[in-house]
């Protein structure tokens, strides 16, 4: 077996487009649900809302990509407000359930015939990267850094990516040292306690909700822009639990868990998939076929999850008593 | 007839299609006949992703495929007999695209949603991948038979969503749960009758005996295992429930592993029945009645047994049922095993009415959730009562808004719920918290 080669797979995947869309739609999550205590189970329809409003923006009318990628922002918030609204004064279970059903509605109101004309139906809008690639000023050619070799584009997602996740964690840290930090905290801790200083606590809940979800709508983005393409199926809610993963890998109330997290956890899948795949194919393991060892990475986010959650709730960074699942 | 039903491939909420299907003709869905192996390929080393379009009979010519994957992207039309070929190299999972523009006008899919199908190649050399074409045949229909049929397949969902719902509601109401593995349960009973009915050729009632026996055995299991070690923990509820996810993932993927992504056919000899307007088949009729039964018979031991008064006392107040000498855990274990077997019953009756496949349950978990919290968390009446109006909105909806946004509209419903009355129609206000 080739083990450099699956090594190496592993090791681009830390910093891949992928890994960089799930450590982006984390660190919303780490808000909603690390520093806020939502039970947001619909990450993957924010990351969904601002492909869409983006992609929409360049194709539908046909703006500036700075304008488009703003469309997408607003999109977001205002997906946060309708789903926020009337159901952040409900318990935490019943947001679950509601976020869940949300991003699923989404979904079929993406891939309906009805909307066709606007968001391509179950094929998804394609060919709105044009102004993107056009930004890169890095010159046509492969670039190798030992172990992998990037093209010039391919380069260009990355120093993007990663750029805006660096700039996202400052602004988190920012935010979560800042007074409103300290009030999310609070409100994760003891809503009624917050409640009682004078504090909106709904108000609160409902920032922490659109700030969380920009985050997302910013991973959706970039996981679009680098496919030149976005489909409805893919934002389904294995995408939200797949980040849920990675969140509690990392640490759900920290700033640098959501980063760790996202690298080890996809490095790990795609590791485990390149070995159980070499040994498929040496015939080591009679009762798998190929196509069965890509499911194995869905196993592994099903069993990370509860594996967590049972022993390690504060992940790989968190403290403990930071954790917290509101009852 | 009985070849187009056991042909009615499918998600569920298709009886409306079912109907169409026997109104109209009929052409065999991918997953049917992607494991026909071509005899007319003896040497094997081609691979054939092939098909056939015809619309009312007739072939339909210079209609576009688009097929990905293994490192194929090529392209293909239907000639004038309206078959399709592509020879690939590889073995794998294609994907094959129909270009809807290129059909002719007054013609589309049968399912709009399904303009994407696979061809797997894994085992077989050839894969047929068809596409039922036709009509919107309801629209013909006059109004108030639209509706009357509608109806008739909205108890009849609603019904089978209900029987499932219970089980969600029972383990809610006494352990506090939202079990997001439950649609892994119904999945479970539609698989393991596929395997005893189709493939070991049980008689049906032998292999739903066994089915229901390992669904009970299935709920024991997993209370035994997991959620009982789990309370004994003290692991808070929203922890259980990302647990319970995660084991929905698993336990999926595990039914892929076991019984492979396609669908099963799950077939009997049906007969078609008409009522009026209403054409369906005995096997709808038995399985409306066989839900009837079983709600019954948990209304009855809810209400009239001593097992079914205290677990309704431990969905009250376990602490005090504790206090009054009920075995709480005892309780809980006797709920799990029921759900279990009430679960796998529902997934039998879904089965043999649309066919089973791994991602059945987690299909209707949403509807599942929804029908519960409509009729008000943790009460069993109520949950019956959610699951029947859900079901009504479910098929109701599509004679207003497009029929693949149907699932939406009870979604849409359940929110609209939470807004207005988070108690849900028959619950009481102390559960919203």
């Amino acid at each position: 077996m080739d083990i450099l080669n699956i090594l190496s797979l592993a090791l681009g995947e830390m910093i891949s487009p992928t890994t960089i869309t799930f450590v982006l739609c984390a660190m919303g999550l780490s808000v909603h649900f690390g520093y806020t205590g939502l039970l947001n189970f619909g990450q993957a329809a924010f990351a969904a809302v601002g492909a869409y409003g983006m992609a929409i923006g360049l194709i539908t009318f046909q703006l500036p990509l700075w304008l488009a990628v703003i469309m997408g922002l607003v999109c977001s918030a205002i997906f946060a407000l309708i789903l926020g609204i009337p159901t952040l004064r409900l318990r935490a279970d019943y947001l679950a359930i509601v976020t869940i059903a949300t991003s699923e509605v989404f979904r079929y109101f993406m891939t309906t015939i009805g909307f066709a004309k606007v968001t391509g139906g179950s094929n998804g809008l394609s060919q709105f990267g044009k102004q993107f690639w056009a930004l890169n000023p890095i010159p046509e050619a492969d670039y190798n850094f030992g172990f992998v070799t990037y093209r010039s584009d391919q380069l260009f997602v990355l120093i993007v990516g990663w750029g805006t996740i660096i700039l996202g964690a400052l602004v988190l840290r920012l935010l979560m040292r800042s007074p409103w930090g300290r009030v999310l905290k609070g409100i994760r801790e003891d809503e009624d306690a917050v409640r009682s200083l004078g504090k909106n606590v709904f108000a609160y809940k409902l920032q922490s909700l659109i700030i969380g979800g920009m985050f997302a709508s910013i991973g959706g983005m970039i996981f679009v822009l680098n496919l030149s393409n976005v489909q409805p199926q893919t934002w389904t809610t294995n995408f939200t639990f797949t980040i849920w993963s990675v969140l509690l890998l990392g640490g759900a109330a920290t700033i640098l868990g959501p980063i760790a997290g996202g690298m080890i956890f996809l490095a790990l899948i795609s590791l485990t998939q390149g070995i159980m795949g070499a040994m498929v194919e040496m015939g080591w393991l009679p009762f798998l076929s190929q196509p069965d060892v890509a499911q194995i990475r869905f196993i592994l986010i099903g069993l990370s999850l509860m594996l967590l959650v049972i022993f390690r709730p504060q992940g790989m960074f968190g403290n403990k008593r930071e954790t917290q699942f509101n009852g | 007839m009985s070849y187009q039903l056991r042909a009615t491939l499918g998600r569920f909420g298709r009886l409306a299609a079912a109907l169409a299907i026997l109104l109209s003709i009929f052409i065999g869905p991918a997953a049917l006949a992607a494991d026909n192996t071509d005899p007319s390929n003896p040497n094997g080393s081609a691979l054939l992703i092939k098909g056939t379009v015809k619309n009312e009979k007739k072939p339909v010519e210079g209609v576009e495929f688009h097929i990905t994957g293994n490192g194929v992207d090529e392209k293909v039309k239907s000639g004038a007999d309206g078959k399709w070929v592509l020879e690939v190299t590889n073995k794998g999972v294609y994907k094959v695209e129909i270009n809807l523009e290129t059909l002719p006008k007054d013609v589309g899919l049968r399912d709009p949603e399904a303009n994407v199908r696979d061809a797997n190649l894994t085992i077989t050399n050839t894969a047929a991948v068809l596409f039922p074409l036709g009509k919107d045949t309801r629209v013909v229909q006059p109004i108030g038979d639209q509706i009357l049929i509608r109806l008739f397949a909205g108890l009849n969902l609603g019904l089978l969503l209900a029987v499932a719902a219970i089980g969600i509601s029972l383990i809610f109401g006494t352990t506090g749960l939202n079990n997001f593995a439950h649609g892994e349960m119904v999945t479970f009973g539609a698989l393991f009758t596929w395997l005893f009915h189709a493939e070991l050729k049980l008689p049906l009632l032998l292999a739903a005996t066994f089915t229901i026996i390992l669904g009970a055995a299935f709920g024991w299991a997993q209370d035994a295992a997991l959620w009982k070690p789990l309370r004994k923990r003290r692991l808070g509820l929203n922890q259980m429930m990302i647990v319970s996810i995660g084991l929905s993932i698993v336990l999926r993927q595990v039914f892929i592993l076991g019984f492979d992504g396609d669908t099963k056919v799950l077939s009997g000899e049906y007969e078609s029945v008409s009522l009026g307007p209403i054409l369906t088949t005995s096997s709808s009729l038995w399985s409306m009645l066989i839900s009837v039964l079983a709600l019954g018979f948990v209304a009855w031991f809810l209400t009239r047994t001593r097992i079914g008064k205290a677990a309704r006392a431990v969905s009250d107040n376990s602490s005090l049922a504790a206090a009054t000498g009920i075995n709480v855990e005892r309780i809980i274990r006797i709920v799990w095993v029921m759900a279990g077997a009430l679960t796998a019953l529902s997934g039998i009756l879904y089965g043999l009415q649309f066919q089973a496949n791994y991602l059945l349950g987690a299909q209707i978990l949403l509807l599942l959730f929804a029908s519960v919290t409509l009729g008000g968390l943790g009460t069993a009446l109520g949950a019956t009562v959610g699951a029947i109006i859900i079901g009504f909105v479910v098929e109701l909806s599509a004679l207003i808004i497009p029929i693949d946004l149907k699932y939406a509209a009870s979604l849409i419903i359940l929110i609209v719920v939470l807004l207005v009355r988070p108690q849900g129609v028959l619950g009481k206000k102390q559960r919203i918290g």
